[in-house]
């Protein structure tokens, strides 16, 4: 790997990484806060390929055994294509239903004092809030209301539906499901995958995810709606 | 790698006319892009299942996430070789290797960032003249105490504040024994750094050489690093680890070799361990303490950086310290 491919290399490496992180591409990946970093390190990346490119074409030729130089850079360089054709030509989706029905579901952490619901009716409660409330103070603060929960469809050993969304804390490689159970209301007939918006109240059924033994929380479904995936799929 | 390398380099020099005639790497890599961009519905077409797709995103996430690291770090080291001057190294660390080991490792604390920026920074700190046990020291314990990896932990553990200090004593621990035994034991030869050239020439020239080939070169082996652990997070079922769960002495090590495996971020790592609840809190400090210093995506750059001879024995001695220290650790505190 000569000096130009290598230039090449970084060039669309850095591209890549600038291509996803003015798209929302990067979401998918990482977290939101980490974009202004994405961002300066794809810029130093394609600096670093420009200025390889010039020293290299402005004829200024180093020291003579510079010149088999070249023989000794890496030729594991050559990985870092994978990355730029996974980013620009396959761009994988977030984690959804398979990550959901693979992991347990998150510890919920306990709060010493939930602070009260949104005032629209239905509040909008992100799924691992609206577990929270519910393990931890039995739904005290969720009592007499109506809550609207927005995640995928999964389906655990029994086919039995549930509301998923996966919570990331850094990149989608530690990634873990919160699932919420459903139950009542109409039939989720809808396969795995589908992002659903529903509408539903306190439940007190409770369940253990097989896979860890977590608690699981349920809902009592009012109605559910099919609905497009949000901008940002992670909590 | 840097044996084949020299090889090759004996080998080709008489060569290398013929090359400049031959096919370059640049066409090449022109031919190759031109081929996916037209296949490219295919090749997206071949990542359809769930499994392979899992898999493509973990991976890129991995890379996604460690690519301001990694840039930083090389561009700290790239600073470090080109800019810092040698006699700066002599002044700023106790001359007594012994001393410069623990002075090496609290000056880890304060630089923020994960594994992959750590290698680089140390593989420059030796070639600038530093004892390799300080630079080793630092390497270990910068990415596993410094305050964001501290405080993330502290959140992700609200009920038991003595687990990031726990985490902080053990790791540091282990960044100083490691550094001490490498004064014991250690060999110069063990460690090979990749030949760097042009480095001479003006500054900016240098400079920008040295980046190039430390994101060439980390970069290709943080590639391999997150290959493998997308291919762990992908193939190993969860279900499977909590039947280890209840075993004090398997559930240890059960979860040593998972922190080896996944390579995860050390910001994140405690996260992780938080959702691991079947496990004792020992074993998950073990989990935390483990991760920052050995896993695959820092072998995989130890063994480019470092040399793999080099990567084979410390890799192992520090699994070894590390799982020691934390459950010394978790016994005393937790």
């Amino acid at each position: 790997m000569n000096r130009q491919a290598q230039a090449v290399v970084l060039f669309l490496f850095g591209g890549a990484i600038l291509k996803a992180s003015f798209t929302d591409l990067y979401l998918r990946y990482v977290k939101e806060g980490l974009r202004p970093f994405l961002i300066a390190s794809g810029v130093a990346l394609v600096a670093a390929a420009v200025m390889t490119l010039r020293y290299e074409f402005r004829g200024s030729r180093p020291a003579p055994d510079d010149e088999h130089g070249h023989h000794h850079e890496p030729r594991v360089g050559w990985l870092l294509i994978l990355p730029v054709l996974a980013l620009l030509l396959v761009a994988p989706p977030a984690l959804g239903s398979y990550t959901a029905v693979q992991s347990g579901t998150v510890q919920l952490t306990a709060e010493s004092d939930f602070p009260p619901l949104p005032d629209a009716d239905p509040a909008p409660v992100a799924l691992i809030d609206y577990a929270s409330r519910v393990i931890y103070e039995d739904g005290r603060s969720l009592a007499g209301r109506r809550v609207q929960l927005t995640g995928f469809v999964a389906r655990g050993e029994d086919g039995s539906p549930m509301l998923a969304r996966i919570v990331v804390s850094c990149c989608a490689a530690d990634g873990r499901p919160i699932k919420v159970g459903l139950t009542g209301g109409p039939v989720v007939d809808v396969p795995s995958g589908t992002w659903l918006q529903i509408t539903g109240t306190y439940s007190d059924k409770r369940a253990k995810d097989p896979v860890n033994q977590a608690d699981i929380a349920f809902l009592e479904v009012e109605q559910w709606q099919p609905v497009d995936p949000p901008k940002q799929q992670y909590e | 790698m840097t044996e084949t390398q020299e090889r090759e380099s004996i080998a080709d020099a008489p060569a290398g006319e013929r090359r400049s005639r031959g096919i370059s790497s640049v066409e090449v890599l022109a031919a190759v892009l031109v081929l996916l961009v037209i296949f490219r519905g295919r090749l997206s077409g071949l990542v359809s299942g769930e499994r392979l797709q899992t898999w493509t995103t973990v991976f890129v996430s991995v890379l996604v996430q460690a690519v301001p690291f990694l840039v930083f770090g090389v561009l700290l080291s790239a600073v470090i070789a080109v800019f810092v001057p040698r006699s700066f190294w002599a002044k700023a660390l106790p001359r007594h290797p012994a001393l410069a080991v623990p002075a090496a490792s609290v000056a880890g604390v304060v630089l923020p960032g994960c594994e992959c920026g750590a290698v680089p920074i140390a593989g420059s700190l030796i070639r600038r003249g530093v004892t390799p046990a300080a630079a080793l020291a630092f390497l270990l314990a910068a990415p596993a105490i410094n305050p964001i990896v501290l405080t993330a932990t502290a959140v992700a553990f609200p009920g038991d504040p003595e687990m990031v200090v726990a985490r902080g004593l053990a790791s540091l621990a282990v960044a100083v024994l490691m550094g001490w035994l490498w004064l014991r034991l250690g060999r110069a030869d063990w460690i090979r750094l990749p030949h760097r050239p042009d480095l001479d020439g003006s500054r900016g020239r240098a400079f920008w050489a040295a980046c190039r080939h430390d994101v060439v070169h980390a970069g290709g082996f943080l590639v391999v690093g997150a290959a493998a652990a997308a291919t762990i997070n992908v193939i190993v079922p969860e279900a499977w680890l909590q039947t280890l769960a209840s075993h004090p002495v398997l559930s240890v090590l059960a979860l040593a070799v998972l922190a080896v495996l996944l390579s995860i971020c050390s910001e994140a790592d405690a996260f992780v361990a938080a959702s691991l609840s079947q496990f004792s809190l020992t074993s998950r400090l073990v989990f935390l303490v483990v991760g920052p210093m050995v896993d695959l995506k820092l072998i995989s750059m130890q063994a480019g950086v470092f040399g793999r001879g080099f990567a084979l024995r410390f890799a192992p001695a520090t699994f070894a310290v590390a799982v020691l220290a934390a459950v010394v650790a978790g016994v005393a505190l937790l």
